[in-house]
This record gives C-alpha cells, structure tokens and sequence, in this order.
C-alpha cells in the first residue's frame, strides 16, 4: 500500500514519457506507400505518388486540368492540396517544423517566406535539376531568378510574376477632361477632382490594411526616391522622401478613399473599384481581370490599365516573382519531383498557363510569342512591358519580413488616418533598425 | 488476487485516466511554454530553444506593443462586462418579472445567438458594418443618422466588436441569473412587502443582494472569455486597422504564427496566463468573502 503510493507518480511519469515519445518513435509514414519503382522505358518514376502543395490562385487554376497529361506521360501521380495564402504559409511552416512532413513540391512566394525557408534549410537547391539545356533555364527573365536566389540557392522557379500599375476609369477622366495621369501629382489633382463624396465616386482607392498594404505602398516610395534601408542596413523609413511617400499615400486614401479603407486589402479595394465607386487604383498587374473581366466587373469596359506614375526620382515600380514552385529538402522523391517542376515550368505549359490561363508568367520567349500575349488587354501588357526595369522587390528583403511589414504598415496607417505620421515614422524606423540589427 | 489489487487500489485506478490525461493535455503544455518562454527560439532569426534567462520578459516590457495590446485587452473586457452584465441582468429581471404565455420560448429565444459560431457570426457582422455597403449605415442613413466607420475607424473599432460580443453572449449572463431567481427564497420578498418596501428598494435590498453570488459567478465566467476573446477580433479585424484592436491574445498569435518567435510567444503567453489567474483567484477569493 504505501509503496504504491510512493510509485504511482512515477508510473505517471512514465506514462508521461512515453505518450511523448511515441509519435517521435513511429515510423515515419510512407508517401504513399510506393518504393522507387523499376524504371520501365520512358518512365523511369512510374507508380511514384507526389504531394503538393499550393494556394488557391489562378496558376493552381490553369494548371490542375493539365495535370493528367503529367500523370499519363511519366506515370507519376499527383496529389494537389490547394488552400489559402495565410493558411498555406502555415501548413508548410508547421509541417516542416515538424520534421518529416511528405511534402514534395511546394508554392512559394519568393519574397515573403524564402528567407524563412532557406534558413531553416527546407529548399533542395534546384540548380542541378534546372541544368537541363532541352529546358533552357535561361529562358526566364534575369530579374525573376534573382528574387527567388536567396543566399546562392536556387529556391524556386518563377511561376507567377507582377508589377504595380495604374488603373483608371476612361469614362470619369474623360468626363473631367484630364488625360491618364503620368506623375503622381497629377495622380492627386486627378484623384482630388474626380472624388464625388455626394454620390459616392472616391478619386482614388488601394489597399489600407497595415500588412497588405506595404507591397502597393512601395512602389510610392521608391518612385519619391526613398527605399527601405540602404546599403549599410540603415532604416530609412524616416528619410524626407519616405516621409513625402507615407504622406502622399495616406493623404491620397484619408481625402479621396472611401470610408472604411483601412480595413481594405485588394479584395475589397477591388470591389469598391469594380462597383464603379473609384476612379484611380494603384495594385497589382495580376489582378486585372477582377476588373476588367465583365463577369466580375461593373465598369470592365470603362477600365484602363497604366505604367505607375512618376515621382521625383522616376517612375520606380516593383516587378517581382510573386509565387514560385520549390521543392521540399525532404522529399523522398526527388528525381520526380524534379521532373514535375521542369514540366510545370516548361516552355509549353507556361505557353497554356500564360496564352490561355492569363497567368504572366517569367519565361521571356513565352513573352515574346504573340500566343504568350494573347489572353491580355492591350494597354495591360504595355504596363507591364514598361515596367520590366522595376525593382526586384515590393517590401524589404529581410527574414522577419511579416514583422518588418507590420512595422512599416503601422506609420502608413497613422498617415492614412490623419495622426501624427512623422512620430509614427520615426518609431517605426527605431523598431525596424532593431530588426535590421538582429539579422546581422 | 487480480481483484483483491483492484479492491484495494480502486481509489488511485479510477481517477488514473483522468490523471493522466490532465498531465499530459494541460501540465505538460504549460510546463513547455513556460520552458519556451525562457528561450530564444525563432525560425525567422534561426535561433534553437536554447536558454536564454529572462530576456524575452525584459524585451516584452519595453515593448509598446505589448502594452497597447494589454490596453486593449483590458478596454475590451471592462465595456463587455459592464454592458452585458447589466443588459443580462435587467432582461432576467424583465423575464421574470411575471407570468405570461410565451415566456419558456422567449427564454429559449435566447440561446439562439450563443449557438452560432463565432466564426461565422464574425463573417455576418463583418458584412453589417461594411461602411458603404453595409446594411446597418444603411439602417443609420435611412434614418437619418450619421453614418459611422464601425470596426474600421481606430476609436470605434473596439466599442463596435463589444457589439458583436454583447450580442452574442448577454444571453448567457440572463440565463445564469434566470436560474438564480428561481432558486430564491420567498420569504424575505413577502417580508420586504408587509413592510410596504416599492420595488426598486426591494430590487436594490433583497433581490440584488442575494442575487450577488450568481452574478459574480456569470461575470467571472465572462471575464475569463472576454479577456480570451479571439474568434470574433481575429476574423472581423485581425487586430486592425493598425494596431487598434490587437489584443494580447492576438499579438501573441501574429509573433507565434506570423513572426516565427516563439520564445517571445510563450513569455507573452506565460504572462496572459498570469493576468487570467491573478483576476480569477481574486474574484474566486472576493466572493467567498461576499457569502459569508
């Protein structure tokens, strides 16, 4: 009885122990449950199965139905697991946290989560398997690679490229006798004069939401002259151009947005602009259609797309690799996986992904085809030529970069709502500078 | 011989699940995140669980996030409180004020908004309060009110989540304080009448009093979910617009699973832990006093 009594916590403890230790214990479960199968002529991964996973997004869209043709040339099967942006990012970084996730083949974006990535070594390097000259590796745009090279590895390949540019609507600037603004003054004497509060026509309109919208405000900045920190890894979110941009974009939204726009990420500034309430909206080029597809848009036949308009320092856009396909470090496929990728990323299916699901893609002979081109509006596409020289990056390039987005979203949104953006801006500039520092 | 060990050790058997279960879904976790909270581990600056002393505790206290977001804490729970507590009341007081025909549907009536989920109720208030389009400006305009900003201005985006909060969950106070009049004696109500006492002394002398204990038991369990609160910030703001609606419970979710520090994470969450308990101890402690 009383030795009992001096066991039993023991006994919980082992218990304890043992409950921990039993799942690092279990065998990993197989992929699927096939071993390297015996190369049989032309399909050497015959009867291999790979697990993506991707976001749900038009690439996803135009590339699905197209997957059989993989599956019946090569064997090999595939498994997509699609979801949204935010959950995506979390599935792969618990997952890979985890150990031994079965993920083979991945969506990345480049810019949001490759340092992240790379640094907890979760990227197979795919500079061997795009060596490939049949494929022609350097076929893809010069500026598109380098975005997705973090630290000499090879991340991803580009899949998804876009630019800021400029929407308007033809019929309001006609009616108000302006031309397409060129400069971002003339953006604000526009978007002053076409904002009709009484009937709820806002001049102006993009997103307002601390985090999201950072990328959009970067193109304001660098056009101002400004950057995010410079070549020492000093923070200049407090520069006098930085200040002018914070200032221009939040007065831009306070005086001629429409209510509510900080809680707008594109989503809502799209539907306020595909409603017919807003004349002006700087985003993304890869959200076009939600505009100028008839389906989904009020105004599609009144919409015109342009270059981002020029500041002091030029017309500086952002031109990035928004998603790339990398490959999992612990992929017990990798040769398939390899295959997949090269496939997915191939002249002739970037040529369908393009020239038929209106995905711009990195590949400049695609660009080159007329078939490439096909599936876009005129004017969108010269936007999107006149921006090939565009910055390689639309927020900073630092590893902690939600945070660093949060910090910089919150001096923009004390701008946008009328408050003190200067203090706000040399906060945020203390915090980042620490963040900088903790990197190094 | 099997039995004669299970007669003899029946007390330490039969709670063992349950024992085991608790330490291994409860103590376990918190004895981890407490260890976590002393570590600098973070995937965005690379760093392992190594430990690292009680740097994150001192980093957090300088860190203006951190007390915007105990602000906002604290101001969110203290207006849901005192505004469900005294709806939740007073409708309880209304319903059972007399007999009529009707008054066991009205009550069930009232469980309708706690079964909702909160997801989903935050994804249809957050189409109400859409400014330009949403149905409760258009409400205000045909009315001729001013149109407001709701969870999209700075200042009105916590007293418009309190809405949402309240409307969800003042039912269960009622509920709570339904069951306590019921079980009331009357004697001292006949009492206070033979004594001619109006019914707002008899509410403030008889009825309140002895409802007190029931009430704090409804306002601690509120308390306890007010201060926890993230479903309905998490889907409708996500802390926004800046940082004007971030709760603790929300910054620590965006540095665990926006940020990748969860070092910092834990010691934030080793805090909100402290915070809940301290108040519940002290609530728990006060009514003992309250029904002695």
């Amino acid at each position: 009885m009383k030795h009992w009594r001096k066991l039993l916590p023991l006994l919980l403890l082992l218990s304890l122990v043992a409950g921990c230790a039993a799942p690092v214990a279990a065998p990993s479960a197989p992929a699927g449950g096939e071993a390297a199968a015996p190369a049989a002529g032309a399909q050497p991964y015959a009867g291999t199965t790979l697990r993506l996973v991707g976001a749900n997004h038009p690439w996803q869209e135009a590339i699905t139905p197209m997957l059989a043709e993989f599956e019946a040339a090569t064997g090999i099967k595939v498994n997509f697991e699609a979801l949204g942006e935010d959950q995506l990012n979390q599935k792969l970084t618990t997952e890979f946290t985890a150990g031994n996730s079965d993920i083979d083949v991945f969506m990345q974006r480049p810019l949001q989560e490759a340092r992240v990535m790379q640094l907890n070594g979760w990227y197979e390097d795919l500079t061997n398997c795009v060596s490939d000259p049949a494929y022609d590796f350097a076929d893809f745009a010069d500026g598109a690679v380098g975005t997705t090279t973090v630290n000499g590895v090879l991340t991803g390949v580009p899949i998804v490229t876009e630019q800021e540019v400029l929407y308007y609507r033809k019929d309001l600037l006609e009616a108000a006798g302006l031309s397409v603004p060129t400069t971002l003054d003339e953006l604000k004497a526009a978007a002053e004069a076409l904002t009709d509060k009484n009937n709820e026509i806002y001049g102006f309109v993009a997103r307002g939401q601390r985090s999201p919208l950072v990328t959009q405000f970067s193109s304001f900045l660098y056009s101002m002259g400004g950057d995010w920190f410079d070549e020492n890894r000093q923070a200049t979110i407090n520069t006098p151009e930085a200040l002018a941009a914070i200032d221009l974009y939040g007065t831009l939204l306070r005086e001629y947005g429409p209510p509510g726009v900080l809680n707008m990420s594109w989503p809502q500034a799209v539907a306020i602009f595909a409603q017919g309430n807003a004349a002006l909206y700087t985003d993304a080029s890869s959200i076009y259609s939600n505009m100028l597809d008839p389906e989904k848009s009020a105004v599609a036949d009144k919409t015109g797309v342009a270059k981002f308009p020029a500041g002091p320092a030029g017309s500086i856009m952002y031109n990035v690799t928004s998603w790339g396909l990398a490959m999992h470090s612990g992929s017990k496929h990798k040769e398939a996986a390899c295959e997949f990728i090269k496939w997915a990323t191939s002249k002739d299916i970037v040529l369908k992904t393009q020239g038929e699901g209106a995905v711009p893609g990195a590949r400049e002979s695609v660009w080159a085809d007329p078939a490439g081109a096909a599936a876009f509006p005129a004017d969108w596409v010269e936007a999107v030529a006149a921006s090939a020289n565009g910055r390689g990056y639309d927020r900073p390039l630092v590893t902690a970069v939600t945070q660093a987005r949060d910090i910089i979203g919150g001096a923009v949104v004390v701008s946008i709502e009328g408050g003190d953006y200067v203090a706000a801006a040399n906060d945020a500039n203390t915090q980042f500078q620490a963040l900088l520092d903790s990197e190094q | 011989m099997i039995s004669r060990f299970f007669d003899r050790h029946q007390r330490w058997l039969f709670p063992a699940p349950a024992v085991i279960f608790i330490l291994l879904m409860m103590i376990f976790p918190l004895g981890f995140t407490l260890w976590n909270s002393f570590s600098g581990w973070s995937l965005t600056a690379g760093r392992p669980n190594t430990f690292i002393g009680p740097q994150n505790y001192i980093d957090i206290m300088r860190d203006a996030r951190f007390w915007n977001a105990v602000l906002n804490t604290f101001y969110f729970t203290a207006l849901a409180m005192v505004v469900e507590l005294t709806l939740g009341v007073a409708m309880a007081l209304l319903i059972d004020a007399r007999d009529y025909p009707g008054k066991r549907i009205v009550t069930s009536l009232l469980l309708l908004p706690m079964m909702a989920t909160p997801v989903a109720v935050a994804m249809v208030w957050l189409l109400m309060f859409e400014p330009t389009a949403g149905v409760i400006n258009f409400v205000f305009g045909e009315l001729g009110l001013p149109k407001q900003l709701w969870i999209a201005g700075s200042s009105s985006v916590i007293p418009s989540l309190v809405l949402v909060d309240v409307w969800e969950w003042t039912p269960l106070i009622t509920l709570i304080v339904l069951a306590g009049l019921a079980g009331l004696p009357s004697e001292p109500f006949e009492a206070a009448r033979v004594d001619g006492a109006s019914y707002w002394q008899m509410l403030r002398r008889v009825t309140l009093p002895m409802l007190l204990p029931t009430i704090s038991v409804a306002g601690l369990l509120r308390f306890i979910d007010c201060i926890k609160t993230f479903d309905i910030i998490y889907g409708m703001t996500g802390g926004g617009p800046g940082f004007s609606s971030e709760t603790l419970n929300i910054y620590t979710y965006n540095q665990a699973f926006y940020y990748f520090n969860f070092g910092y994470a834990s010691a934030l969450l080793v805090i909100f832990f402290a915070i809940v308990s301290g108040v519940s101890l002290l609530v728990a402690y006060s009514r003992r006093q309250l029904e002695v």
